[in-house]
């Protein structure tokens, strides 16, 4: 299953990298619970997910993944402060409603967050734009008008945005279907990884 | 695939070890009825224990060979292939003390005095039937249970036992069920209590001496229970304004269909169920707190449970609603224990649990696929 994963999100190792054994962790938008499972296998985490897809609960279920179903968008109120060391939203930002109250919660609920998102300033979505269209890609597949996505946004929001709510970076990983991005990420990158704290 | 446990009889074990209830009463000798499914490994590990609820008892699936129409409350859940797999696991059902199925209860004859128990008969709580359950379990070799599984006042005996016998159960599936009762809950029942408790023909409990049964009390409480375990869309959805004859006729007998089936249900609950039991059952409901102890702290009344949990809640159920259960989990989540929580999207109101559903079967299924897997 690891490297089916792994091919499949890539995002996955590099949040993995960034998570210490035996963490615990609660993971946001679980979806079918395989990160959990991924980081269980490698990385002896325990933890939860959190689900508001019904049909997604019986599979979180089936990987040995405890979930819990619940609506982001209505808080993380079940949680209790600083309860988790690492509270992650892998590919869910961007269709989460009240993003910036979510980030709020991440760091009240997680010593640490860890967020992967498709970024929107990659350069292949610039250049649909420019030929007068909305970015379709394999990390956007919808069309504008059937997308959940309704938060897109660059690396440069998203650091304006965490500077916002106060929120401290502690980490950024750039990535494209190449591997790793270094120069000019915001252009080149299609997928970033950051990990943060509560600033202060 | 998946098939019926087939004929099953029911069994008796009689106790000879006084129980203590928390009433302060004492009986000194019991009975409990129980049916089992499947076999019981050779390391006694992969038994699981069917709580009932109010109006349940120990035949819970499969048929008996004399009353082949007789299936178990909760067939649609456990047989071979299915969520609760008898291929699997061993199956245990009970009738709980105070039952009117044939475990001792108000209408069993008290040896002492060669009548029936009545109003003597001990106000029974949840820790009371999960003592008793215990000793069952001790009867049948079980230190410790693969799961324990409950909807309703049944999820409350589940709940119960991570907290009595934290290491006796390794699995709670805790289904439609509330950490205590909301004070509504507790008015309803005590209407339903009132419907009994006021019939000429209840006798302060002793009835049974007097050759009569407080039917119009029992039948009263039933049709008032039934509304509340239905929702108002399921039962608009049923019958709506719908007429039996078609047309208004200015009267008080059954005019609606609802009323049609309401005062089925309630005569023929009344034609068989116990009211000492129907007494007693709400009173155990009402009475269930296990934070009661912990200064209404349910996290603290946690501390010591060591079960992983799955909950199961109904969108449609407003008697043990969805954020009963979510008050289970968050003290759950507080002491770290693995649990995951399924809110089924429903119509069917509290009677939810006992219907076939995709989704809680699926939730069901996996997780004890998971159990089974980790018993092996």
């Amino acid at each position: 299953m690891n490297t089916s994963i792994i091919e499949a999100r890539p995002d996955f190792a590099a949040i993995a990298a960034w998570i210490p054994q035996g963490s615990s962790v609660l993971d946001l938008g679980c979806g079918d619970g395989s990160l959990l499972r991924y980081l269980r296998e490698t990385r002896e985490v325990r933890g939860y997910g959190v689900e508001i897809n019904e049909r997604k609960l019986a599979t979180c279920i089936a990987n040995g993944v405890n979930v819990i179903h619940s609506d982001l968008d209505a808080g993380l109120a079940d949680f209790e402060d600083q309860s988790f060391d690492f509270v992650i939203l892998s590919q869910t930002l961007q269709a989460t409603r009240h993003t910036e109250a979510l980030m709020k919660e991440i760091v009240r609920v997680g010593r640490e967050g860890i967020i992967s998102f498709p970024n929107f300033g990659h350069w292949k979505n610039r250049l649909q734009i420019m030929q007068g269209h909305m970015p379709v890609s394999k990390i956007l597949p919808y069309q504008w008008y059937d997308t959940p996505n309704v938060h897109l946004c660059t690396l440069n929001d998203f650091e304006l945005l965490c500077d916002h709510v106060g929120i401290r970076i502690l980490g950024r990983h750039v990535m494209n279907d190449s591997g790793d991005v270094y120069l000019l990420p915001n252009l080149r990158g299609n997928m970033a990884v950051y990990r943060f704290k509560r600033a202060g | 695939m998946s098939g019926s446990v087939g004929i099953v009889s029911a069994q008796r074990a009689t106790f000879e070890e006084p129980l203590h209830f928390s009433c302060g009463k004492v009986l000194p000798r019991y009975e409990l009825v129980y049916e089992t499914y499947g076999t019981l490994n050779a390391d006694k590990s992969n038994a699981i224990l069917i709580c009932h609820a109010l109006s349940g008892h120990h035949h819970v699936a499969g048929s008996y060979a004399d009353d082949s129409k007789n299936i178990g409350w909760w067939d649609n859940m456990i047989g071979p292939g299915k969520p609760v797999d008898t291929d699997k696991f061993f199956v245990i059902g009970l009738n709980n003390l105070g039952g009117c199925h044939g475990s001792t209860g108000p209408s069993s004859i008290d040896p002492a005095t060669g009548k029936q128990y009545g109003s003597s008969f001990p106000m029974v709580t949840v820790e009371d039937w999960v003592h008793a359950q215990a000793r069952l379990a001790d009867l049948l070799g079980i230190k410790q249970f693969a799961a324990i599984i409950g909807g309703s006042l049944g999820g409350m005996q589940a709940m119960q036992w991570s907290i009595t016998y934290p290491e006796r159960v390794r699995n709670v599936l805790a289904i439609a069920t509330a950490p205590h009762l909301t004070t509504e809950n507790i008015a309803f029942n005590d209407v339903a209590r009132n419907a009994i408790l006021t019939d000429p023909d209840f006798h302060g409990g002793d009835f049974y001496l007097h050759g009569v049964v407080p039917k119009r009390g029992l039948r009263l409480a039933r049709m008032l229970g039934h509304i509340t375990y239905l929702s108002d869309d399921a039962m608009a959805g049923k019958f709506g304004r719908g007429l039996r004859s078609g047309e208004y006729k200015y009267g008080y007998n059954i005019e609606f269909e609802v009323e049609s089936y309401l005062r089925y249900q309630g005569d023929k609950f009344a034609a068989y169920f116990d009211a000492n039991t129907y007494l007693l059952m709400t009173k155990a409901l009402d009475y269930f707190d296990p934070a009661q102890h912990t200064e209404h702290n349910l996290a603290r009344a946690f501390a010591g449970v060591r079960a992983n949990f799955l909950v199961v809640s109904f969108s449609s159920d407003w008697r043990f609603s969805p954020d009963r259960s979510r008050e289970i989990v968050k003290a759950l989540l507080h002491n770290k224990r693995n649990v995951s929580y399924a809110e089924v999207a429903s119509q069917h109101g509290h009677d939810s649990f006992l219907m076939q559903d995709e989704q809680y079967f699926a939730v069901m299924r996996n997780y004890l696929q998971r159990v089974a897997e980790e018993t092996r």
